[in-house]
């Protein structure tokens, strides 16, 4: 699959200019609000037709305004995903999931009802209707409304935003699985650093209307343009695979190339590929390994650079084995503790930092 | 007790307004929803005098729109003529004319309890709908018409129940008429107008309250059903 997308549009005093393209998996657009990325898969989706744009997907045109060429949005099968859900109160979930497949073409490869009722447990929802149904409840049965209808592309707007931290924890889990089972490309537009880092296969930052970086979530999440415009979440991406899952404890061990880190989460599946974002701000540093401490992640490595801020922080990177570990902390520890590049130390993460 | 039989005038009165009014609320039901959807959604030049037009009867003297409805659609007048020289349809002095006065009547009515249920719906709705494959005409008969069924029913019933109670109009465009465009109202104005006919306009009376309360309950009723199966937060 590749999908080539670029829009102009003006908009009030706003103007968006921006592009990109995608080799299937996931691809996130990452931005505050306002930054663009709404407007940009609403183009994709035919329901913003823009100044001058074009949209390919496998050598399908869906979009030039240069061949005056625009498929309108019912025939373009994209399913989509919005932040509210948009189910339809007159109908039952079960109808609801049935609207999509109503008018997929019949020659489209039908998608598996019962494996995707499974896949996103709503089986038990069925016979209700949507005015019923909790918010995580509606969004799963949005999500798949939208992957019932055959899509060749999913789109997905905010699909967590209007929710509470509990229902996007219980929400995620069901998105991890459909990336993992299903190869149904993405594209995934958030505002949340910890989404992002979760879901995508590839981030296409925006802001202002424009592409500000494109790359894998640890170029971008964990580059130069991304740290200097958000501190506030700014950290290392870091990808690994489940090892263990201590059920009573409620935790989980990821292997990273080296080292093992251990968060939060009960709900993953041993050997599942997961990716963590560890913010900067929440990592300590060492230079002794700490004894009697109650950090359960203490990761050995040594520092690869250190980089002030002008303003009394440092960002330091520490290299642990294959992988970079970023620290935040203020110029005053430097100089106490006598930081120097390649000087052996350990990073110190509460795992309670962690919670994905 | 004996005052309360009705005599077979009255029953055929009475039958007669029910087919008037029935069919003046079906026959416009089509046109009712076009022209709500067009003035709730539409935008195009002209869009007020329309809207100006449809409400006219609402705002006239019915007398007026009866008299003017007899130069449109008069045997000789523009539009009466070409429907009868060519379809074959004569409004003057039939009860087909008592049915459109009745529904031009109530059609102001009709367009209004449409066009705002339309102007309710969640747009937003109608466009996941065409993302999910289905064309607009499809999205409109799958989501933009259950949505909007509390607003046509109420809208047929007052169509209904203005047509029941139309007496002006009617009388100007196709006069009274026994048999063919007297309807209930008429029938009781021409009771109040003779010697003796009070009984009778007491019986007429008491039919129209219960035919209005009926119409009443059922749109109640079926507001009832519609709520439950839509149930909107």
């Amino acid at each position: 699959m590749t999908l080539v997308v670029e829009a102009k549009q003006k908009l009030g005093h706003f103007s968006l200019d921006a592009g990109f393209v995608s080799e299937g998996g996931v691809t996130a657009l990452f931005g505050r609000s306002g930054s663009g990325k709404t407007s940009l898969i609403r183009v994709i989706a035919g329901l913003l037709k823009p100044d001058h744009g074009r949209l390919v997907i496998d050598g399908d045109v869906l979009l030039d305004t240069q061949d005056r060429i625009f498929v309108p949005k019912h025939r373009r099968r994209f399913g989509c995903v919005f932040q509210e859900g948009r189910l339809f109160p007159h109908l039952t979930v079960r109808h609801n999931l049935d609207y999509g497949r109503w008018f997929a073409p019949k020659n489209a490869p039908a998608a598996d009802f019962n494996h995707i009722v499974e896949l996103l447990g709503i089986g038990a929802l069925l016979d209700r209707r949507p005015g019923k149904l909790s918010g995580g409840e509606k969004q799963r049965v949005a999500i798949g409304r939208a992957l019932l209808s055959a899509p060749r592309l999913l789109l997905m707007d905010e699909p967590l935003a209007a929710l509470d931290d509990e229902r996007k924890a219980e929400i995620l889990p069901y998105l991890e699985r459909l990336r993992d089972e299903t190869s149904t490309p993405i594209v995934y537009v958030s505002h949340s650093v910890t989404e992002v880092a979760r879901l995508a296969d590839k981030v296409v930052m925006m802001k202002d209307g424009r592409v500000e970086a494109a790359g894998t979530p640890s170029e971008v999440l964990g580059g130069t343009v991304f740290l200097s415009s958000d501190r506030r979440d700014a950290g290392a991406v870091l990808t690994g695979t489940v090892e263990t899952v201590d059920i009573p404890h409620r935790l989980a061990t990821i292997r990273l190339s080296a080292a093992r880190i251990v968060v939060p989460d009960a709900h993953v599946a041993e050997g599942r590929t997961v990716r963590v974002q560890i913010p900067e701000r929440d990592v300590m540093i060492a230079t002794r390994r700490p004894e009697g401490l109650s950090a359960l992640n203490i990761l050995d490595g040594a520092i690869s650079s250190i980089e002030p801020d002008g303003e009394g922080m440092v960002r330091i990177r520490i290299r642990c084995g294959g992988d970079m570990v970023l620290a935040r902390i203020t110029a005053l520890s430097v100089e106490r503790l006598d930081l120097r590049p390649d000087m052996p130390v350990f990073a110190v993460v509460k795992t309670v930092a962690l919670e994905r | 007790m004996d005052w309360l039989v009705l005599s077979d005038e009255e029953w055929t009165a009475i039958r007669l307004s029910l087919r008037v009014s029935g069919v003046a609320m079906i026959v416009s039901l089509p046109f009712g929803i076009f022209v709500a959807y067009l003035l709730a959604r539409g935008k195009f030049w002209g869009k007020s005098i329309l809207n100006g037009v449809v409400h006219l009867p609402l705002i006239l003297p019915p007398v007026v729109t009866g008299f003017i409805l007899l130069i449109l659609f008069g045997r000789r007048g523009m539009i009466g003529s070409f429907l009868d020289e060519y379809l074959g349809i004569v409004f003057s002095f039939r009860w087909t004319g008592a049915a459109l006065a009745c529904g031009v009547m109530g059609f102001p009515l009709m367009v209004r309890s449409i066009r705002l249920s339309i102007e309710t719906v969640d747009r937003k709705l109608e466009e996941a709908a065409g993302t999910l494959g289905a064309h607009p005409a499809w999205v409109f008969v799958t989501v933009t018409l259950p949505l909007i069924l509390p607003g046509i029913i109420a809208g047929m019933i007052l169509s209904f129940a203005k047509a029941m109670g139309e007496f002006g109009a009617t009388i100007t465009f196709v006069s009274n008429i026994p048999g063919e465009t007297q309807t209930l109202s008429a029938a009781i104005y021409t009771f109040t107008q003779v010697p003796g006919g009070d009984a009778g306009a007491m019986r007429l009376t008491l039919v129209a309250v219960a035919i209005s309360f009926a119409a009443l309950l059922a749109s109640e009723f079926m507001a009832y059903l519609v709520g439950r199966r839509v149930d909107i937060e």
